[in-house]
């Protein structure tokens, strides 16, 4: 009777736990992830750079070009919304390092060694990238204020802009983490990272409107979520800024993308303990 | 006695258990048909050469992975079918240094903690318990990267036992650590063994180790468990002069096993170099 007996599930034992559980683990993993940023902001310096070259150099020259239809905002004031969304984009799609490089220490394999929720663990990255993606707003801000760009400043609209920009880093660094899954090294994710930005970043409205581009590229550019982000930032952002899918749809858009990913990612994180 | 009931004190007579355990990659065969029986209480080696499918069993004792075939108890419970109560109940030293270097001792405390879902009072006071019982308390509020080896080691125990976990697996846990460091691990595990009567696993493939610490072991050899055993036995079957060097050398092929692969290698010393 002791070693074959084929395993019993007690009924009692029950897999599931709480809701209230998952937001305590999600919320514990981006509470460490915060900390460390704190604790080294180079990091949020060196993101700095990259979009005040854009907006200054990029966007001064552009400026200058009467070619692109802006409707009836400046064309500094039509990119300043796809430069946030692309620094947004930039600082979450190499998230995936971070968790490679985590796995060869053997944090990752601690972490799912522990009776946490799988899909904890990849939204609590989420919400800490979110956080990030904040803090890359709150510099787009700044370099508006400094480049007398027509932002809206009422509390809603920030606040709307927040929302898009908290929801755009978790969309991008739940994919990269679902890259680094696959990949499992640092060096095949560096070039697989820089392939999917460019693209991901011209193949939408970031810098130049849609109706613009021939028509195979508008249809690649539907299925990007960036475009999506910069619509709903445009809307939300600019004094006399258009949104043209309507923000109902690009949130909502969004928001499936995002729970698509997350629980890709979610079946995903445990093979990188194997 | 009902069915399920008997199939429970089954259960519970042992802490951990393994039929014909297989696991492969491909056309390799890293873990082959092992049966390993661990009572409660025991600190229990795993002993074998690199690439002998040590770390491959403890990954699927500890539920990181899926035996191909075969099964595995953990506390009482399937490892495939029941992952969360397994995890539950059992606490991992990874081979290398896991402890997140960039938060302070207490801080990577107060994670696992929230991982392991314990109230808020009750994490205050096992974690001050835990950096005492490793006597790393004064070194609480540093970070962990201005630890020694020997410390980071030690934090990285506190956190595997904060949640009082039935079974605590480690693997290679003192490589890399210089002798006094080495010792103090070794002196943690058995407290922890006396005083809260936690069921140890370790991998190791140092013959010094496994004689101080372990009570039982198994020597794996390609993916088999060659032999297992009390040390004393091991040794008394091949003659009174025997070392563990010998039953070792012995049972994993007569010859040093140049084992293990290149990323096995380059881990292994990696982890010894921070460590260093």
């Amino acid at each position: 009777m002791t070693s074959a007996a084929p395993a019993v599930r007690p009924a009692a034992w029950d897999d599931s736990s709480s809701v209230l559980d998952f937001f305590k683990q999600s919320a514990a993993i981006a509470e460490v992830e915060l900390k460390k940023l704190f604790r080294d902001p180079t990091e949020l310096l060196s993101r700095a750079v990259q979009p005040t070259l854009w907006l200054v150099i990029f966007g001064q020259v552009f400026s200058r070009v009467r070619g692109i239809p802006t409707g009836n905002v400046t064309y500094l004031a039509f990119m300043t919304p796809g430069i946030l969304a692309q620094s947004v984009l930039f600082a979450a799609i190499f998230y995936g390092i971070a968790v490679i490089w985590e796995r060869d220490l053997g944090i990752v394999q601690k972490m799912l060694v522990s009776p946490a929720e799988r899909s904890a663990l990849v939204v609590g990255k989420a919400i800490s990238a979110g956080f990030r993606g904040a803090i890359q707003a709150g510099i787009i801000y700044l370099l508006a204020l400094v480049l007398r760009i027509g932002v809206k400043w009422n509390p809603i609209s920030i606040a709307g802009v927040l929302c898009g920009v908290v929801l755009g880093s978790a969309i991008f660094s739940t994919f990269s983490l679902i890259i680094a899954c696959i990949v499992k090294s640092r060096e095949r994710f560096m070039g697989i990272g820089q392939v999917l930005t460019m693209p991901l970043f011209f193949a939408s409205n970031a810098i130049y409107p849609l109706a613009l581009m021939p028509r195979w590229l508008q249809v690649v550019a539907l299925f990007n979520p960036l475009t999506y982000l910069v619509d709903a930032l445009r809307g939300m952002m600019i004094l006399g800024g258009q949104n043209v899918h309507g923000l109902p749809l690009d949130f909502s858009v969004m928001g499936v993308i995002f729970v698509i990913l997350a629980t890709i990612a979610a079946k995903l994180y445990p093979t990188l303990a194997h | 006695m009902t069915a399920e009931t008997t199939s429970q004190n089954a259960a519970q007579d042992l802490a951990i258990e393994t039929f014909a355990l297989t696991r492969k990659f491909g056309e390799m065969t890293a873990v082959d048909h092992i049966d390993l029986h661990v009572g409660h209480g025991k600190i229990f080696g795993l002993l074998g050469p690199n690439g002998a499918g040590k770390s491959t069993t403890i990954k699927i004792l500890t539920t990181l992975l899926d035996p191909t075939s075969g099964a595995a108890r953990v506390a009482g419970f399937d490892v495939v079918k029941n992952p969360r109560e397994v995890r539950r109940r059992i606490g991992y030293v990874p081979q290398m240094l896991s402890a997140d270097g960039s938060l302070t001792g207490r801080e990577n405390l107060m994670l696992s903690g929230k991982l392991y879902g314990m109230a808020r009072a009750d994490r205050k006071t096992r974690i001050a318990e835990a950096l005492e019982f490793m006597g790393i308390s004064e070194a609480g509020n540093r970070l962990a990267k201005t630890y020694s080896g020997g410390m980071i080691r030690r934090l990285e125990v506190a956190q595997a036992m904060l949640h009082r976990p039935a079974v605590l697996f480690l693997d290679e846990p003192t490589i890399g650590l210089d002798p006094v460091a080495r010792r103090a691990v070794w002196e943690r595990l058995q407290d922890l063994n006396d005083q809260f009567g936690m069921t140890v696993l370790i991998t190791t493939h140092d013959m010094d180790e496994a004689d101080t610490l372990c009570s039982e072991l198994a020597i794996m050899h390609r993916g088999k468990v060659s032999a297992t055993g009390k040390p004393s036995e091991l040794k008394a079957a091949l003659g009174p002069e025997a070392t563990l060097d010998d039953v070792f050398a012995h049972y994993s092929g007569g010859t040093i096993h140049e084992g293990g692969d290149y990323r096995d290698i380059r881990r292994t010393r990696s982890t010894a170099s921070r460590l260093g």
